[in-house]
C-alpha cells in the first residue's frame, strides 16, 4: 500500500516522485520498461522559461506566445501557472543537477531581475512560435539529461520503482480509484498495486500512427485508454501535433532547434516555400501540401556553421547518417511531417484531478491541462511535465487518501485471458502497421469527413476482427508480444476517440485542419469531450 | 541476408538462422521487429526510441556490444544478448543487477539541502563541459557487458557507475550542496563518493578500455576511472593491489592477477 502510485517514469513521473518523496509520502513509480527508457529521453529542443538570458524576455510574453499558438482552446489561468513556473522549474532542475548548456555571464546582460543568480549562465535558444530565445537546453540531449538526472536523484532518495509493469486497468470501485492492475512482464502475471492516490503520467498516443510517428514504439496511450474505460472524460483528442521535420521513411525526429539555428526548408529545386520558424502546425501543413503536390521536401542544415552544428546537434548528425545515409554537412535531408505529440488527453481540472474519478490525478502528455490548446509550442512540453508533475504530486499527496476497496469494477484477468485464447488468421503486427498508415492519411494533417468516416469504418472492422487476431506467443513470462497486443487494443480505442472528436469539430483550428471546413468557427472555440457511454465512444462540447 | 540469433526459450539455449533478405531493413532493430512481426512473434528483445537514446536495445553483434537501432546488419551477423546480465528470454536480459550498482554509489543517508540565504554561483560553461560527455550516458549497459572484470568479480561496480561517480565529483553543484552546512565530522558528498568507489571499484579495473570502445555515446569510462584514481590518491587512498602484491611469489590473491599499473 503506497501513499502515491505514479504510473509512468518519464519527466512527469520522476518529477512527481521527487516532489511527493520530499513531502514524506511513500511513493512507487511503475513503468512499462526500465525507468530511464521513457519517451522524455527523446526530447531534444529545450525547456521554456522566460529567463531572458540571451534577449530580454518576460513571463507575459511567454504567456502571450502560448495563448496565440493555442488558438483560443487554452485555459489562460493554467497557461499563466505554467509560464510563471518556468524560472522556478529551471532552478529546481538546476538543483537536481541537470547539466544545462551554459554561456558566459557577460553574454547575459538581459537576465530578468527575477531570474535567480544561479541561472544567469544558462544558454537559451529560439524555438518556433517563440518571440525570444526561451528554451533552456543541454545540447540536443535536453530530455535525456533531465531524465537521467531526475533518475539519479530518485535513486539517492530511495524512490521505489516497479519496472516492466504494463498498465492493464485502473483498480476502482464505482468512481473511486484505489491503485492499478499491471501485467508484470518478467513474471507473467497480473499484479495489483494499491495506493491512497494514483497519478497517471503515462505519456501520449503518437504510436497510434505507427510508422508515421517520431514517438517511441509503445507510446500507445495506455493510461488514457485505461482512464477512458474507467469512466474519465478525455478532452481535445482531435488535437494531434505533427512535427514538421522527421526523416522521410524512418520518421526519426530532427529537432526544431535545427531551424532555430538557421536550417532552411527547401523543395527539390532548392527553393524555400515557408517561414521555417512559424508554429508547427503551419509549417507541417505547408510541407504536407507540397508533398501532396508531388514535391520532395528537404531540411538543409548547411546554412549553419559546421562548428555550431557539432556543438549544438551532435545527435542529429549521427542519426541522419545512420537512418538516411546522409551527411547533413554535405547535403540536405529528405523529410516529412510525422506525429509528434498528443495535445489532447485525460481531462483534468486546475488541480490535475481527473474530474469524474476520485483519487486519480493525471499530468504531462497523457493529460489535457488546457495549456497547449490547438497547438503546442516547442519547449512547453518539457516545462509542463516537470512543473505540472510536481504540482500534481503535491495536490495528490495533500488530498485525503482513498481507502482500498475489496470490491472491484475492472476485470484485468478476463482481458488478458481473452487475448491468450484468441485463435485466427489475423496478425496484430500487420494490422497495427496498416492502421498507422491509414490514420496518417485519413486522420492526419489535412482531414475531411469522408476520410474520417472511412477510418472509423476501418477501426470497427479491426475491432470486430479482434477475436480472430491471434497473439503469436503463448508463453506467460517475458512475453513482449502480449504487451504489444495490449498496446494495439488501446490504440484501437484511442483512434476511435481521435476520429470521433475530429468528426465533431467541423472547423479548422491549429493542428486540426478540415479541408471541408477550412475556417476557424467561433462556435467551436471550446474543448471537445470524449467519454464512454454504454460501451460507445461519444463526443460532446465541453461545458 | 542471413542473421544468426542466439535464442533462449524456456531455459533452452540454441542458435537460429533468420533470412531477412525479403524484409525491408535498414537497422538491426528493424530486422528484429520484422522477424517478430512476420516470422516468429516469440522472438523477444527490448527496444524503445529507435534513435539511440533510450538505451533499451543493446545487444552483442559478433561479440561486440552495440545498440540494435544503431547497427546496420551485415550478412552472417551473429546476435547475442549482453554479457553478465541474466538472460530472461532470447535477447532480453535482466538489467536490474547491473543497474543496482548505481544505487550503491548514489544513495545517501541524509537529505542535503541548499542554504537559501546564499545562492550558489552559476555554473560556468567550462564547468559544464567537464562532465558534459559523462552526462550523455543512456544506461544501455554496453560497457558493463564488455568489461572483463565482471567475469572474475561480479561485485565490480562496472564502468557506467564509475563514470557517473566522476560525473558528480566534477559537478561543483554536487559538492557545493553541503559545504555551507557541513559539520566537519561528516563526510562531504565528495569524499563519500570517493569512498564508495574504492572497494570493488576503481582499483579493480584493468584499464583495458573495452568500455570506451563500445560506448555508443563516446563516453570514456576508462579515462574517468583513471581520473577517479588520481583524485583518490590525492585524498589519501591507495591502490590496495599494490599494498597486497607480493613481488617474490606468483600472485593468486587480490587484483585477479592483473596489475592495473603494469600498462594494459
Amino acid at each position: 500500500m503506497f501513499d502515491l502510485l505514479i504510473i509512468g517514469s518519464g519527466g512527469t513521473g520522476l518529477s512527481a516522485a521527487l516532489e511527493a518523496a520530499s513531502r514524506g509520502a511513500k511513493v512507487a513509480v511503475a513503468c512499462k520498461g526500465l525507468p530511464t527508457q521513457a519517451q522524455t529521453c527523446m526530447a531534444q529542443g529545450g525547456i521554456n522559461a522566460a529567463l531572458g538570458n540571451v534577449e530580454p524576455d518576460s513571463v507575459e510574453e511567454h504567456i502571450a506566445d502560448t495563448l496565440r499558438s493555442a488558438h483560443g482552446l487554452a485555459d489562460e489561468a493554467m497557461v499563466r501557472t505554467l509560464c510563471e513556473s518556468g524560472p522556478e522549474t529551471i532552478e529546481w532542475l538546476d538543483r537536481m543537477l541537470v547539466p544545462f548548456s551554459r554561456i558566459e555571464p557577460s553574454k547575459t546582460p538581459h537576465s530578468s531581475l527575477l531570474t535567480p543568480h544561479s541561472l544567469r549562465t544558462i544558454a537559451q535558444r529560439r524555438l518556433g512560435g517563440a518571440s525570444h530565445p526561451r528554451a533552456c537546453y543541454a545540447q540536443d540531449y535536453t530530455g535525456l539529461k533531465i531524465l537521467q538526472s531526475l533518475y539519479d536523484r530518485c535513486l539517492e532518495r530511495g524512490v521505489r520503482f516497479l519496472p516492466e509493469r504494463t498498465l492493464l486497468e485502473l483498480a476502482h470501485w464505482e468512481d473511486r480509484i484505489h491503485g492499478a492492475h499491471f501485467w508484470d512482464l518478467a513474471n507473467g502475471e497480473i499484479e495489483t498495486v494499491h495506493a491512497g492516490a494514483t497519478l497517471l503520467a503515462t505519456g501520449g498516443f503518437g504510436d497510434l500512427y505507427h510508422g508515421y510517428s517520431t514517438n517511441a514504439h509503445g507510446a500507445s496511450g495506455d493510461g488514457i485508454a485505461a482512464a477512458l474505460r474507467a469512466g474519465a472524460s478525455l478532452s481535445n483528442m482531435e488535437y494531434v501535433q505533427f512535427h514538421p521535420t522527421a526523416m522521410a521513411g524512418s520518421s526519426i525526429l530532427i529537432s526544431e532547434g535545427a531551424r532555430g539555428a538557421g536550417a532552411i526548408l527547401v523543395d527539390e529545386r532548392g527553393e524555400r516555400f515557408t517561414d521555417e520558424l512559424g508554429p508547427r502546425d503551419e509549417v507541417a501543413r505547408a510541407i504536407f501540401r507540397k508533398i501532396q503536390e508531388g514535391s520532395r521536401i528537404y531540411l538543409d542544415l548547411r546554412p549553419i556553421p559546421r562548428e555550431t552544428l557539432e556543438e549544438l546537434m551532435p545527435q542529429e548528425l549521427h542519426l541522419t547518417q545512420l537512418h538516411a545515409h546522409i551527411d547533413p554537412l554535405e547535403e540536405p535531408i529528405p523529410i516529412q511531417p510525422a506525429v509528434h505529440y498528443s495535445m489532447g488527453g485525460i481531462d483534468v481540472d486546475r488541480s490535475f484531478a481527473v474530474k469524474e474519478l476520485k483519487g486519480l490525478w493525471a499530468a504531462g502528455e497523457c493529460s489535457d491541462a488546457h495549456v497547449h490548446g490547438a497547438n503546442r509550442l516547442g519547449g512547453n512540453s518539457l516545462l509542463e511535465i516537470v512543473a505540472f508533475g510536481r504540482l500534481a504530486a503535491r495536490n495528490a499527496v495533500e488530498h485525503p487518501r482513498m481507502v482500498p476497496d475489496t470490491r472491484e469494477c475492472s476485470d484485468p484477468q478476463s482481458r488478458v485471458e481473452a487475448i491468450f485464447q484468441r485463435r485466427g488468421k489475423f496478425n496484430p503486427y500487420h494490422k497495427r502497421k496498416i492502421l498507422g498508415k491509414r490514420l496518417y492519411h485519413d486522420l492526419g494533417i489535412l482531414r475531411e469527413e469522408r476520410g474520417i468516416r472511412g477510418a472509423l469504418e476501418y477501426l470497427t472492422e479491426l475491432t470486430e476482427k479482434l477475436p480472430q487476431t491471434e497473439l503469436g506467443d503463448r508463453n506467460r513470462k517475458n512475453n513482449r508480444a502480449l504487451v504489444e497486443y495490449l498496446e494495439y487494443e488501446n490504440s484501437l480505442l484511442l483512434a476511435e476517440a481521435v476520429a470521433q472528436a475530429a468528426l465533431w469539430r467541423n472547423e479548422s483550428r491549429g493542428a486540426h485542419w478540415r479541408t471541408d471546413f477550412p475556417n476557424e468557427d467561433p462556435k467551436f472555440q471550446r474543448s471537445s469531450q470524449t467519454r464512454m457511454e454504454n460501451g460507445e465512444v461519444v463526443v460532446h462540447a465541453a461545458e | 541476408m542471413k542473421l544468426t540469433i542466439q535464442r533462449t526459450q524456456e531455459g533452452r539455449e540454441y542458435d537460429e538462422l533468420f533470412d531477412v533478405a525479403s524484409l525491408k531493413v535498414t537497422t538491426l532493430l528493424q530486422a528484429l521487429y520484422e522477424i517478430k512481426a512476420k516470422v516468429d512473434p516469440t522472438l523477444t528483445f527490448d527496444a524503445g526510441c529507435r534513435s539511440g537514446i533510450c538505451g533499451a536495445c543493446a545487444v552483442r553483434v559478433n561479440g561486440r556490444e552495440t545498440l540494435a537501432c544503431s547497427h546496420t546488419p551485415k550478412e552472417g551477423d551473429r546476435i547475442e544478448p549482453l554479457n553478465y546480465h541474466p538472460v530472461q528470454r532470447d535477447l532480453k536480459v535482466d538489467k536490474s543487477p547491473a543497474q543496482s550498482t548505481l544505487v550503491k554509489v548514489l544513495s545517501r543517508k541524509e537529505e542535503v539541502s541548499v542554504d537559501p540565504s546564499s545562492p550558489p554561483p552559476p555554473l560556468s560553461p567550462e564547468e559544464e563541459k567537464r562532465f558534459r560527455i559523462q552526462s550523455d550516458c543512456i544506461l544501455c549497459d554496453s560497457c558493463y557487458s564488455a568489461c572483463p572484470v565482471l567475469a572474475v568479480n561480479p561485485d565490480f561496480l562496472g564502468p557506467f557507475t564509475l563514470t557517473r561517480a566522476w560525473r558528480y565529483l566534477t559537478d561543483p553543484r554536487y559538492t557545493r550542496e553541503v559545504e555551507s552546512q557541513n559539520d566537519s565530522s561528516l563526510p562531504t558528498p565528495h569524499s563519500s563518493l570517493l569512498e564508495k568507489v574504492q572497494q570493488n571499484g576503481i582499483w579493480d579495473c584493468t584499464l583495458c578500455g573495452e568500455c570506451t570502445a563500445v560506448c555508443p555515446q563516446h563516453i570514456d569510462p576508462k579515462n574517468d576511472i583513471m581520473q577517479l584514481r588520481g583524485e583518490s590518491l590525492k585524498a589519501g587512498y591507495s591502490d590496495p593491489n599494490l599494498a597486497n602484491q607480493s613481488f617474490c611469489t606468483p600472485d593468486f590473491g587480490g587484483g585477479f592477477g592483473f596489475d592495473p599499473n603494469a600498462g594494459f
